[in-house]
């Protein structure tokens, strides 16, 4: 007979599967699923689409074209028609659909399907589910990515005829993190709207809302805060600190960190994000910064988009964790 | 005999709603142990809290001489558990479904073991079909060999027979009392089916709103609080209003109540009287087809119990 007091001592647990075992199946999941086949071919087509459009105009004016480095990051964004944007915006516009669709049946999927109790009575801990199906759904995500990046230089390679050099191969490997860690951003909120949600299909529908809001009427959001914040009264000074305050606004949204992370890695001429006097640019001489300028230049874009991403997935995950079995 | 699974005083409130009240539970290894009560009684909230994934309010358990909220991952790794209206990764196959719990088990090796499980459940044949495709009765065998996945020493099932077609139920039970005798499993058995419960289960514990009303093998609990009187029912041919009144009419006999099938009733008799009331009926003239005593079984109490609670509630 066991005492009442005290606990037998607990037999030797062996260091089970755990987070890597959910992981493996997720990404297998994900691999299989026909969301990645869509999601792959149209991320694939458009990119092609924008590409060969950049490379065509990026043709027609390289040879009158004296001086220009960094040739080859052209192909990301540069806008050519009939394309309307460049690459990095047409990315920065689908990215978050990517992390959404990867995060939003994580556990409300679970739920719906009836495994949820199943998984949970396996001898794994609660966090090391929400970890395993997050590191999957952005392995998934990395690998999209790079496949994306590594065809986009595939065609510009056999198109422009310019190989990258080694600094635009590392500016394109900085950017590849940053937009790895934007996705996490997004695949965090559906993952904590996955948990909070339901049905699948709600679960989908919030980060999707808040996907839009802030990609089609950020910028008038922003006003508008800004605006509240900081009264337009029509003096200039007024006017000065009214589109500061707009920009400081627009900094706390993901998107607006990406666009201007992604402009500033990619375009070594860009040196900066912030609002500049028509003074300030009088006769300064056009020059490009290195890639560690550059990262200086847009360092608190990336640790805002880090520091957003964290706290997304860290309440993702006190919300499964406190989140009841029984649903 | 040591206990495996153990609890003191359990107590799970939401609300202000006791959903589990103060629950002793001592069940003994190697036993096939029946939690019965209807739905919402506080089975599966039960279930959760020895399997660590509920936090209880108040109270001690134990399980394999564990606290499932210190060492969850210990009790899981030995505790086997088949959840109501079980699950599985709908494009998956059956095998594939197993395979992903083994490996959640850290278990290596398996492939020889998940086709002896697959045979014991009698799927080898639909294994590797997607489980999406499967019926809610193969879901459920399914749910069994995955519980059996880790080889527990302890088996939790909760209503593993719903949905179940009646030949399925009994391979279901015969499978459950061959697991406790041949591979020494301790068997939780949480169901609302009564016959099913009392014809595999050593024990059985009675389980109405959070309260375990009556504990003890179905033999004790069938003679339990009898009293003075016995639940009879009666199968009588002839004129119905005419049968009833024949019956009411004899001394020994009080309230009568219309029967599960027409023309029959049963009626509460004074101990001991019943072949008085037999002959009884017969001198009236009654044409007596069927006699049978309720509470040979478990229902009457399963019954009574239900009654009383249906009361308390009105």
């Amino acid at each position: 007979m066991t005492t009442e007091t005290a606990d037998t001592t607990p037999p030797e647990l062996q260091r089970v599967g755990g987070w890597r075992a959910v992981a493996v199946k997720e990404i297998a999941d994900h691999l299989l699923s026909g969301r990645f086949v869509v999601l792959m071919g149209v991320l694939g087509i458009a990119t092609a689409a924008a590409v060969f459009a950049a490379s065509g105009g990026i043709r027609d004016v390289a040879p009158n074209a004296q001086g220009i480095t960094a040739l080859f990051l052209k192909l990301f964004t540069v806008t050519v028609d009939p394309v309307p944007f460049p690459l990095i915006v047409f990315v920065g516009f689908l990215a978050p659909l990517l992390g959404i669709m990867f995060g939003f049946d994580a556990v409300s999927g679970e739920r719906s399907q009836g495994t949820l109790p199943r998984l949970l009575s396996q001898p794994i801990h609660r966090d090391e589910v929400i970890l395993g199906k997050f590191v999957a759904g952005l392995t998934v995500v990395a690998i999209m990515l790079t496949a994306l990046v590594l065809f986009v230089s595939g065609i510009g390679v056999f198109r422009l005829g310019v190989v990258p050099s080694p600094t635009e191969i590392s500016r394109l490997a900085v950017w590849l993190v940053f937009a790895i860690i934007y996705v996490g951003f997004w695949q965090a909120l559906a993952t904590l709207s996955s948990v909070l949600a339901k049905r699948a299909s709600t679960s989908a529908m919030i980060p999707i809302g808040v996907w839009l809001v802030l990609t089609l009427f950020g910028s008038f959001l922003f006003g508008a805060v800004a605006g509240i914040l900081s009264p337009r009264d029509g003096s200039q000074t007024a006017e000065i600190a009214y589109l500061r305050t707009t920009q400081t606004v627009s900094q706390l949204s993901p998107v607006t960190l990406f666009q201007q992370g992604s402009s500033v890695l990619l375009d070594p001429e860009v040196r900066t994000v912030g609002l500049v006097t028509v003074e300030q640019v009088d006769r300064a001489i056009v020059s490009e910064l290195n890639l560690t300028q550059s990262l200086a230049v847009v360092w608190p874009q990336i640790a805002i988009l880090v520091a957003l991403t964290s706290v997304m997935f860290a309440l993702a995950y006190v919300a499964f964790m406190r989140d009841e079995v029984r649903a | 005999m040591s206990t495996t699974i153990r609890s003191k005083g359990l107590t799970k409130t939401y609300g202000e709603h006791n959903v589990v009240d103060r629950l002793d539970l001592e069940i003994e290894a190697g036993e096939v142990f029946g939690l019965l009560g209807p739905n919402g009684a506080g089975k599966t909230t039960t279930i959760l809290m020895l399997l660590g994934l509920v936090q209880p309010t108040k109270g001690t358990i134990k399980v394999l001489g564990l606290d499932p909220r210190r060492y969850p991952l210990e009790v899981k790794r030995h505790v086997g558990y088949l959840p109501d209206a079980v699950g599985f990764y709908d494009t998956m196959t059956g095998r594939q479904n197993l395979r992903v719990t083994a490996r959640l088990n850290g278990l290596d090796d398996f492939e020889g073991h998940i086709d002896s499980l697959l045979e014991l459940v009698g799927l080898a044949d639909a294994a590797d079909q997607a489980a999406g495709e499967y019926s809610r009765g193969m879901k459920q065998r399914l749910g069994v060999a995955d519980a059996l996945v880790k080889s527990p020493s302890v088996l939790i099932l909760d209503e593993p027979t719903t949905a179940i077609d009646p030949e399925g139920v009994v391979e279901m039970l015969a499978l459950i009392q061959r697991l406790a005798k041949e591979e020494k499993v301790t068997v939780l058995l949480a169901s609302h089916l009564l016959h099913q419960v009392q014809t595999v289960c050593d024990r059985v514990a009675i389980f109405v709103h959070g309260k375990v009303v009556a504990q003890g093998t179905p033999h004790e609990l069938a003679a339990v609080d009898k009293g003075t009187k016995v639940r009879v029912e009666f199968r009588l041919g002839g004129d119905p209003t005419a049968a009833r009144a024949n019956l009411e009419s004899l001394s020994n006999v009080s309230d009568v109540e219309t029967g599960r099938v027409p023309g029959s009733w049963v009626a509460e008799l004074e101990a001991g009287s019943l072949p008085a009331t037999v002959s009884g009926l017969v001198a009236k003239g009654a044409d007596v087809i069927g006699v049978h005593r309720l509470d040979e079984d478990l229902e009457t109490i399963y019954r009574r119990y239900f009654e009383v609670q249906e009361e308390v509630s009105a």
